[in-house]
């Protein structure tokens, strides 16, 4: 069989034996998970044999997933840019931080806002962040006075 | 005339003033999330469902129908102004509907999304209210084996048989269904997969996984994309207005889109993509225009847009009458049905018919407003769709995770959503499909349970499984539904390899 030369370079898929490995992985925590499970004896089918077929099914795909990565039959991908994605994660990982510190929904909002725009191209970031604050502020008025939710409080929301 | 009677009874629960405005709300606040590009009509349900947390269950079930039609709308708005199709189903739209707003006919092409839409729309739920009883009384004779069978088809018709691969839709099945083994198991009270942390008794949050999937997934992939280029928005350019032969070689399309859309919708078996597809290659072999094919022909956006919207209202009979999502925004509004401990099926018809008929009456309204509103409101839906891409990224990403935080404000539950945008991004850039970890995460419980019910009622005889026609029936529509796409794969091996 003749194959196009591209589709030869990509061949073994580094990546998508990666994601066969990450299946396997999840079959085996949900096996291992299950095994240790202690039980009380119940009637008919008990609650690990569920667990048992889905870990099974995720052992047999991942080795499905395995064997077309091998042979590189998956799409074509296209150049990545990872400081976007690294960006936009870091948004969030303040976002989590600040709100189990107590920093507050406000804060940890416009910091969430100015690292995305960011991401997509923009470099105003003291405009950004003040436009993620004035959204924050709105978001928790409306939220938190007008609908009652409870939304985590920082110094700027005990203000308001 | 009990149907009419029931039909009759919901319109006055809908026409309350107050429901009236749920309505108006839903159908305004889809529209404007749908309209924003990339954003599908699932997404639009997962980001909108923390509003309707202190609405009592009426109101904010008439309001989804609202936001549900709404999305959809708004989905085929932006297919046509800036071809980023949101989902597959409104690929076909984007094809001749982009190419009308690049000849300058944006309006006609808004206009005859708009018109369809509510053509569609009115007769799939009329299909509804005809369909729904009769599945309801067939349902009630369904035994857990019956149900348990019913979800094995559903299972493996959203995630294998009208993929790309088999494979690779398997896979997100079962981590949706890896996902809903999470938490408390029902029957005993076991903890599964907790790994001891407190926060995942209650297993994984709906919405938290179709947040990150969709909203985070997509924000990641669209930024990691950017130096590719982007798409641009055309402006609507002269009238909005359907001619005289517009409106002609519409009229047929919205029927058939219409004919193709509702029963494909209404089997439990999803794919909305199939007769939008369907329709547009049959409008192609009748137009009389096929010249204009490919360059922006009005047929080619008015059978796909009804077809997709028949289909989606279709979704709404499996949903309603058997508990069945088949697709994700069919997931998502299940989900709103178990916040508020609803369960749909046919008990849900006995037991409040006012919500049901009420719901399906207030997607008549709901229809209806989005036709009245969305022509002349285009020039606002429009302005929307101008907002600067990282502005619009950032906001969808705040709203995103203030849904998460409201409703569980941990840093567990913020993490998994980030897991799960991490997730999202990875299957999109490696062709996963979304919507069957969805689907496997909202209904791998339910036919767990309906399963290990039927083997307690036989005494943990696993015969029980084909010794009910209906289930032995179903079992094999799902085993051949399996094998089907491997056996086609093999005939079109040669095809294949070809490109």
């Amino acid at each position: 069989m003749t194959t196009p030369d591209i589709a030869t370079e990509r061949k073994p898929d580094k990546a998508a034996l990666a994601i066969a490995a990450v299946l396997l992985l999840l079959a085996l925590a949900i096996f291992w998970d299950t095994h240790t499970l202690e039980l009380a004896p119940t009637y008919g089918l008990g609650p690990k044999a569920m667990p048992y077929v889905i870990a099974c099914g995720l052992a047999a795909l991942a080795v499905a997933n395995a064997v077309m990565a091998w042979r590189g039959a998956f799409p074509p991908r296209e150049s990545l840019d990872h400081r976007a994605i690294i960006l936009i994660l870091g948004g969030f990982a303040a976002l989590i931080a600040l709100i189990a510190l107590g920093g507050g929904f406000i804060i940890a909002t416009a910091v969430l806002f100015t690292a995305t725009s960011a991401a997509f191209g923009r470099r105003a970031i003291h405009i950004d962040f003040g436009i993620g604050l004035v959204l924050g502020v709105a978001i928790f008025l409306l939220f938190d006075k007008l609908l009652t939710l409870a939304l985590p409080a920082g110094p700027l929301e005990r203000l308001l | 005339m009990d149907t009419f009677y029931a039909l009759l009874h919901g319109l006055t629960i809908a026409a309350q003033p107050l429901n009236l405005v749920y309505a108006l709300i839903g159908v305004l606040l889809g529209t404007a999330v749908g309209v924003l590009p990339g954003i599908g009509p699932a997404l639009t349900v997962a980001l909108l469902l923390p509003i309707t947390f202190k609405l009592d269950p009426a109101g904010s079930l008439i309001m989804f129908a609202g936001i549900y039609y709404g999305g959809m709308y708004g989905g085929s708005t932006t297919s046509i102004l800036i071809n980023t199709p949101g989902e597959s189903a409104s690929m076909v739209t984007a094809l001749e509907g982009n190419k009308m707003a690049k000849a300058g006919r944006g309006g006609p092409a808004l206009a005859t999304a708009a018109i369809g839409s509510f053509v569609a729309g009115t007769l799939a739920t009329l299909g509804i209210v005809f369909l729904a009883p009769w599945l309801v009384s067939v349902a009630v004779n369904f035994g857990p084996e019956d149900y348990f069978a019913l979800m094995c088809v559903a299972f493996i018709t959203v995630s294998a048989t009208f993929g790309d691969s088999p494979v690779r839709g398997l896979i997100s099945l079962f981590i949706g269904l890896a996902l809903g083994l999470m938490g408390i198991d029902k029957l005993t009270g076991q903890a599964r997969l907790t790994f001891g942390v407190p926060d995942l008794l209650d297993g994984v949050e709906v919405t938290t996984l179709a947040v990150g999937l969709f909203a985070i997934g997509e924000a990641l992939y669209v930024a990691s994309r950017r130096h590719l280029g982007e798409e641009k928005l055309e402006p609507v350019r002269g009238s909005l207005w359907m001619t005289k032969t517009d409106w002609k070689r519409s009229f047929w399309p919205w029927i058939r889109g219409t004919l193709f859309g509702f029963p494909i919708g209404a089997l439990p078996a999803g794919g909305a993509e199939i007769p939008t597809f369907l329709s547009y290659s049959t409008e192609r072999k009748l137009t009389k225009h096929p010249e204009e094919f490919g360059h922006g022909a009005i047929e080619g956006v008015a059978g796909p847009e009804a077809a997709n919207n028949a289909s989606a209202a279709g979704t709404l009979v499996p949903l309603l009458t058997l508990g069945l999502p088949t697709s994700a925004t069919a997931a998502m509004m299940l989900a709103g049905f178990q916040q508020y401990g609803l369960n749909p099926g046919p008990l849900l018809f006995a037991e409040r018919p006012d919500l049901v008929w009420g719901l399906i009456a207030s997607l008549f309204i709901a229809n209806t407003m989005l036709l009245v509103l969305n022509l002349p409101l285009v020039g606002l839906w429009v302005r929307l769709l101008a907002i600067p891409q990282p502005w619009l990224y950032a906001g969808i990403l705040v709203f995103a995770t203030m849904g998460t935080v409201a409703a569980k404000p941990s840093v567990v539950e913020l993490t998994m959503l980030v897991i799960f945008g991490v997730m999202g991004f990875l299957m999109r850039r490696f062709d996963y499909p979304v919507a069957p970890v969805v689907v496997g995460l909202i209904l791998g419980p339910v036919a767990e349970s309906q399963l290990r019910r039927a083997l307690q009622i036989s005494l943990g005889d696993p015969m029980v499984l084909l010794q009910s026609p209906m289930s032995a029936t179903l079992l094999g529509v799902a085993l051949l539904a399996l094998l089907a796409p491997f056996i086609l794969r093999g005939m079109s091996r040669f095809k294949a390899s070809e490109d």
